[in-house]
């Protein structure tokens, strides 16, 4: 059961990543769609449309 | 001493889901007047599975946000959804489950109900659980990704058609509070309305089953369960093999074999339950005690 783990290194370049990710995603304006989607009734996800 | 332990942990995790789960729902007002949230922290998505048209949702659902940036952005990728739930993943896998996921609480309070539990034959299960995989890469990224209708629009595939939570959370206060919506429920309705039966029913018998075969998002934390900084740790000289962490995991996840399993919600039951503190929160990079600690414990 003597299970090799995943370096630390591994880790932190994958959430500098992720990071970099979401902070690409609000330079380029998304948060915006995300608000507009989300302060209207979603039709579909409740069922409706 | 060990049993204790485990009921004061159970109370701590209860509250802090159902306080989790409240401080995303805060817009009370809403579930009198039937109108949704619509403020500055809608920019922002919740880390669980919560209904953006929940009338008392202050955040943005992830699963909805990812759909419709993949939607809005005209084949591009979502970013800052991807990115944002990445991060969490990275950070602390499926702790957000165990923890912080208001859906997983109402499966878990279902489960409480005194009958008789199901538990679904081992080949059975294993394959189920890959449903939600399919409902991550299928559903979520693949047709809201690719699929366009006739006038080259995407639309929320998971969110239409299966999600039991936004018809828990908005689907059924908005038609009960608005009578316009009543009068538009129709066979889609009906169809999310039995799924979300279907689903409150499996888990009076079986403990999460939405979270264990359906729930996208837990498919995307657990990707991230081998690397993430908050892991759980296993110390294999202190282990007696009497199995009680096995039998107290309601996931069916042998922490012994596979302590951080795409399978475990870190709930943390079996760290409470080990006689011998063999399992333990730990993160990464972290040194792990020293065996000589243990021993002079026993």
């Amino acid at each position: 059961m003597n299970r090799k783990e995943i370096p630390a290194w591994v880790t932190y370049v994958l959430l500098v990543l992720a990071i970099a990710m979401c902070a690409y995603g609000v330079y380029r304006g998304e948060w915006k769609d995300v608000m507009r989607k989300a302060v209207a009734i979603c039709m579909e996800c409740i069922g409706i449309g | 001493m060990a049993k204790q332990d485990l009921i004061k942990h159970t109370r701590i995790r209860k509250a802090v889901q159902g306080g989790w789960g409240l401080l995303h729902n805060a817009h009370l007002a809403g579930f009198i007047t039937g109108q949704i949230y619509q403020g500055p922290l809608k920019k922002f998505c919740v880390p669980g599975m919560n209904c953006y048209s929940c009338p008392g949702a202050v955040g943005a659902c992830p699963i909805g946000s990812m759909q419709a940036l993949f939607d809005a952005r005209k084949r591009k990728f979502a970013f800052y959804v991807v990115g944002y739930l990445a991060a969490i993943g990275m950070l602390v896998g499926r702790f957000i489950c165990g923890w912080l996921c208001l859906f997983g609480l109402i499966q878990e309070l279902l489960y409480k109900i005194p009958t008789p539990k199901i538990t679904v034959p081992e080949k059975a299960d294993k394959i189920l659980r890959y449903l939600k995989y399919i409902m991550l890469f299928v559903f979520v990224f693949g047709l809201s990704f690719f699929y366009r209708n006739e006038v080259n629009v995407g639309m929320p595939w998971f969110c239409k058609y299966i999600c039991p939570v936004g018809t828990l959370e908005g689907g059924i206060p908005l038609v009960l509070l608005n009578s316009g919506m009543r009068a538009a429920a129709g066979a889609l309705f009906r169809w999310k309305f039995i799924l979300l039966i279907l689903c409150v029913a499996a888990s009076i018998f079986i403990y999460r089953p939405f979270c264990k075969y359906v729930c996208p998002l837990g498919a995307f934390y657990a990707l991230f369960q081998k690397v993430s900084i908050l892991r759980m740790s296993f110390d294999e000289s202190s282990c007696v093999n009497c199995g009680a962490c096995s039998r107290q995991c309601k996931m069916g996840v042998d922490p012994m074999k596979n302590p951080n399993s795409a399978e475990c919600i870190r709930c943390g039951e079996c760290v409470k339950v080990c006689p011998k503190n063999a399992l333990s929160w730990t993160a990464v990079g972290k040194a792990k005690k020293p065996v000589i600690v243990k021993v002079a414990e026993e």
